[in-house]
């Protein structure tokens, strides 16, 4: 039998305000354990929670760029269950009333085609803190610092028909949450994570089969990974008669597997209801209005006009927009290039994104800055230096030695255009191999590049190569 | 001095008639006089306290002192007081030291009051007698073989044994104004909103709020004048501006609508405390005020919903209470599941294991219509009697309690009919009204307490109400035999 996957996520974004979702406390990475927990984070008796104004504006903008409606009014409950790192014994999220609801995005697909996923809702919640099992002799440590920093959930509907799929919507919204400036988008620190839905159903059929639902997943590699191990394991389960079982599963890494960590006998009652210590949200037109004004310029809208006013390829210009650093960063080496849109596209997307991956950089920390770039991209139009010699210039202002200029001037890179010195190097080459020009004029054309390398040998590469070229060929016949 | 309101008390404290330090330790040497027959108080603050008075003296002294300054009090032991324990009447907290102090408490003492020590009462504030304190029963002053009431009950007694010119007290379904009638002393609860609840520990946030208990409406209105105002810790505390109730307390009463709810004068009511009622409502009439008959018809439904409401909001609140990060924890848990276990059936009594099993049950999935979907629906109901009524009326007047203080251990085996004595001050909460208990006469030795309900922020006009009343009367000033 044919079986589809059918696919949902659940992604979960650390919004990046300051401070924690229902308290002043920071929510800054890597402090020491319980270092910025305040009174409320720890659920002492008589605290209580404030909602940050920040945290609502960043849910709403997200739901502004994915279409989705802003609820005038949503409610915040609490989920109860009994943890040690849940320190109030319940977890304040959304349940009935989200702040975001019915909206959609687009993803492409590696064969150019366009899908629109539909997003389900969005809530906001607070994240609660970490239970460290190791290095406590047996004992658990908790540390509250993460508890009380803002969540964003984002709930896809099951619109996701591959692992491959799940991975380009999951990069499409990591993208859009760093274009909004919303969520700081690094999964190793947990900021972006996901729980993907999985089931299978025979093609066709449309009623959905048994779900599993996999936990906590913090890579692009691992969706992909974890999904398509349940796939497998599902679709093998049901070819030999077997029904799937909803559970929760956890995905392992290490041996590339999902486990499962509990069934839905023992799912827990959450007792949701609403939280009597906050009231509702109310967002009115105006808020709204305020908010889609702060709106950046989002990656479809971008990618659209990279395509008309650069004249770039869809696919160059969607290489482009897939962040919103490596945006700027083309824009501004255009805007230093002088208008050399098509070579500041291809050397950001070539040279230095191969130079940034080797270091394992990000475009904000590139050593060959975007005016640098240009600046070089301007020496190759004018014809002062060639494409090839301009990779020696980047190599050399990736090391530090300069901007350009510097480094064709130290270097004495510059371009010979100097018709008598590139005569006499033709000359000089031409005296030396006697035996091929002869060869080459008795009908051996293809030794011509023979002659140019040799040329350009003399020259050090130095040579304007059109000119070159030129007056070779007038040599060689004469 | 112990006789003296607090406005004599302030005006004498100016008047260097007696330094602040010299009435703290008379009340600090009454409060080790007494407290040992009430067990009124859990915790005492004497060196606190001294410092200070010191302080006040000094603010007195050089001219910066308020109203309240250099003013004994006690707090309730449900406020959150920094370095000082604060047990919420359990076993539970027996060992926790609040990092911090509760609005309320700080906009005390900054006022310049001088705490004296921690209230006793009821576990968690769930009861209606004190005695489901872990520190045990309160008495009430005015028969040691009575109830205070509760939950304040430590609060009333404290006041009406003149341990105290006045303490706080906190009421989510009367547990300011039962104990405050049943002590003979004068109570309020302001509008839900109105004073912070931020430091206070909770037991239904949507129902709780604070409030001052004392011996007149005159000291009520000076306190709750500085209790009350917005806090940004508190998303439910109303961003209003706090009128000055004493300028409004000497108001005619002549035309004033009082509503009587034929619900709270039938069965179920002491026909020797209606009587009683029936007097405070003449002295009214006599005052110039309106009397018509109003009804409140779903005033009985208010008790199961309360106890739906309540219940399910203390299950969650209660959870925080794991035993992890501070409070009691059971010895040697073997597991998480056991420390969670042992920690909470060792350190909660009896009373609250019921509420919180009975608001689990009524959050648990499958029943969350049945009751607290449908609890809430009947709050709309009831605030909506309340809201049809003040159409008509400026207040609600009826009694406090059915009856007067009864005795220790005659309710505990019987939780409904513990439920049921609340049954007039129970509404009140679940519409969010400010509700007050002034003293109004006595059935024997025990006093009967009136109780004057408002429309939402109109404090003021209660206090007014009260205060005339006090005026013409004296049950405020009588003073239990044996505290003298």
């Amino acid at each position: 039998m044919e079986w589809e996957v059918v696919i949902g996520l659940e992604i979960h974004a650390q919004l990046a305000t300051r401070s924690k979702i229902f308290s002043g406390a920071a929510t800054a990475y890597g402090a020491a354990p319980n270092t910025q927990a305040c009174a409320v984070d720890l659920g002492m008796p008589g605290v209580l929670p404030v909602l940050n104004a920040e945290a609502v504006r960043m849910a709403v903008k997200f739901g502004l760029a994915t279409g989705c409606k802003i609820a005038p009014r949503s409610v915040f409950a609490r989920k109860n269950y009994f943890y040690p790192d849940l320190p109030k014994g319940y977890q304040i999220s959304q349940y009935e009333l989200p702040i975001v609801a019915q909206g959609k995005l687009e993803i492409q697909l590696d064969d150019g085609v366009t899908k629109t996923i539909g997003i389900t809702r969005a809530h906001l919640e607070e994240d609660a803190g970490k239970s460290l099992h190791e290095d406590f002799h047996n004992l658990t440590g908790i540390d509250l610092n993460r508890a009380g920093t803002p969540l964003l959930e984002i709930v896809s509907e099951p619109d996701l028909r591959s692992a491959k799929e799940a991975v380009a919507y999951m990069k499409k919204i990591h993208s859009l949450v760093r274009y909004l400036e919303i969520c700081d988008g690094n999964m190793q620190e947990g900021s972006f994570r996901c729980d993907a839905n999985v089931s299978m159903r025979p093609k066709g059929r449309e009623k959905f089969g048994t779900r599993a639902e996999i936990k906590n997943i913090n890579s692009f590699r691992f969706v992909e990974r974890a999904i398509n191990y349940e796939i497998e394991r599902q679709t093998d389960l049901l070819e030999r008669g077997g029904t799937v079982i909803q559970e929760t599963r956890l995905y392992d890494a290490n041996k590339d597997e999902t486990r499962s960590m509990r069934s839905k006998e023992e799912a827990m009652d959450y007792r949701y209801f609403p939280d009597p210590d906050l009231l509702p949200v109310i967002l009115d037109d105006g808020f709204i209005k305020a908010t889609r004004k702060t709106l950046p310029e989002l990656p479809d809208e971008k990618r659209e006009r990279f395509v008309y006013q650069y004249g770039l390829t869809p696919y160059d210009a969607s290489v482009l927009t897939s962040s919103r650093e490596l945006a700027d960063f083309f824009e501004a080496t255009e805007r230093a290039s002088d208008g050399e849109a098509k070579l500041a596209a291809n050397w950001v997307m070539g040279d230095l994104s191969g130079a940034l991956n080797k270091a394992n950089l990000d475009i904000t920390a590139s050593p060959v800055t975007a005016h640098m770039l240009g600046g070089m991209i301007q020496r190759i139009s004018d014809d002062t230096i060639s494409g090839k010699i301009a990779k020696e210039v980047f190599e050399a202002m990736w090391n530090g030695e300069g901007d350009a200029d510097a480094v064709i001037e130290k270097k004495g890179l510059k371009q010979v255009t100097d018709t008598g010195a590139i005569e006499a190097a033709i000359d000089a080459v031409i005296a030396n191999n006697p035996k091929q020009l002869e060869q080459y004029r008795s009908g051996q054309e293809k030794l011509f590049g023979f002659f140019v390398g040799q040329a350009m040998k003399a020259t050090q590469g130095k040579a304007n190569p059109a000119l070159l070229n030129e007056l070779l060929k007038k040599k060689l016949s004469a | 001095m112990h006789n003296k309101t607090i406005v004599e008390l302030s005006a004498d404290l100016r008047a260097k008639k007696y330094s602040s330090e010299e009435l703290t330790r008379a009340f600090l040497a009454r409060v080790e006089k007494f407290n040992p027959q009430l067990n009124a108080l859990v915790t005492l603050t004497a060196e606190h306290a001294l410092a200070a008075a010191r302080s006040a003296d000094a603010r007195i002294a050089n001219g910066t002192a308020e109203p309240l300054t250099g003013i004994p009090i006690v707090q309730k032991d449900i406020f959150c007081t920094l370095g000082v324990k604060t047990t919420c009447g359990s076993k539970m907290l027996d060992n926790f030291i609040a990092p911090y102090d509760a609005t309320t408490v700080i906009k005390l003492k900054e006022a310049g009051t001088v705490m004296l020590g921690k209230a006793n009462m009821d576990e968690f504030a769930m009861g209606s007698s004190n005695e489901t304190s872990y520190y045990g029963a309160v008495r009430n002053p005015w028969d040691l073989s009575a109830v205070p009431g509760g939950s304040s009950g430590g609060s009333a007694a404290v006041v009406a044994a003149r341990l105290a010119p006045a303490a706080t007290g906190t009421d989510t379904g009367g547990s300011i104004r039962q104990p405050a009638a049943l002590c003979g002393i004068t109570g309020i609860k302001p509008t839900y909103g109105r004073v912070s609840r931020y430091g206070m520990i909770a037991f239904a946030s949507s129902l709780d709020q604070a409030g001052p208990m004392a011996r007149s409406a005159e000291d009520c209105a000076m306190l709750l004048g500085t209790m009350a105002g917005f806090d940004t810790l508190d998303s439910t505390s109303v961003d209003m501006p706090v009128p000055d109730y004493r300028a409004t307390l000497n108001n005619s009463l002549q035309g004033l609508k009082i509503g009587l709810p034929k619900e709270y004068f039938g069965d179920g009511l002491d026909a020797q405390v209606g009587k009683v009622i029936d007097g405070a409502i003449k002295q009214y009439r006599a005052l110039g005020a309106e009397i018509v008959e109003i009804t409140l018809p779903n005033t009985m439904l208010s008790v199961p919903t309360y106890y739906v409401v309540a219940p399910a909001e203390c299950s969650s609140n209660l959870s925080r209470f794991d035993g992890v990060r501070f409070g009691y924890r059971c010895k040697d848990p073997k597991d998480l599941a056991d420390l969670y276990k042992r920690s909470r059936g060792e350190g909660f009594g009896a009373e609250v294991k019921r509420r919180i099993m009975i608001g689990t049950y009524a959050l648990s999935a499958g029943y969350y219509d049945a009751y607290y979907a449908k609890a809430q629906q009947l709050r709309r109901l009831i605030s909506e009697d309340f809201k049809q009524a003040f159409k008509h009326v400026d207040v609600i007047m009826g009694p406090t309690s059915p009856t007067v203080a009864f005795n220790l251990g005659e309710k505990l085996a019987d939780p409904v009919t513990m439920y049921l004595s609340d049954i007039y001050t129970i509404a009140v909460n679940l519409a969010g009204l400010p509700g007050m208990s002034i003293p109004a006469g006595f059935v024997g030795q025990r006093p009967v307490g009136l109780q004057i309900i408002g429309n939402y922020f109109d404090e003021a006009r209660l206090l007014n109400a009260a205060h005339k009343y006090q005026q013409v009367t004296d049950w405020h000033q009588r003073v239990p035999e044996g505290f003298k």
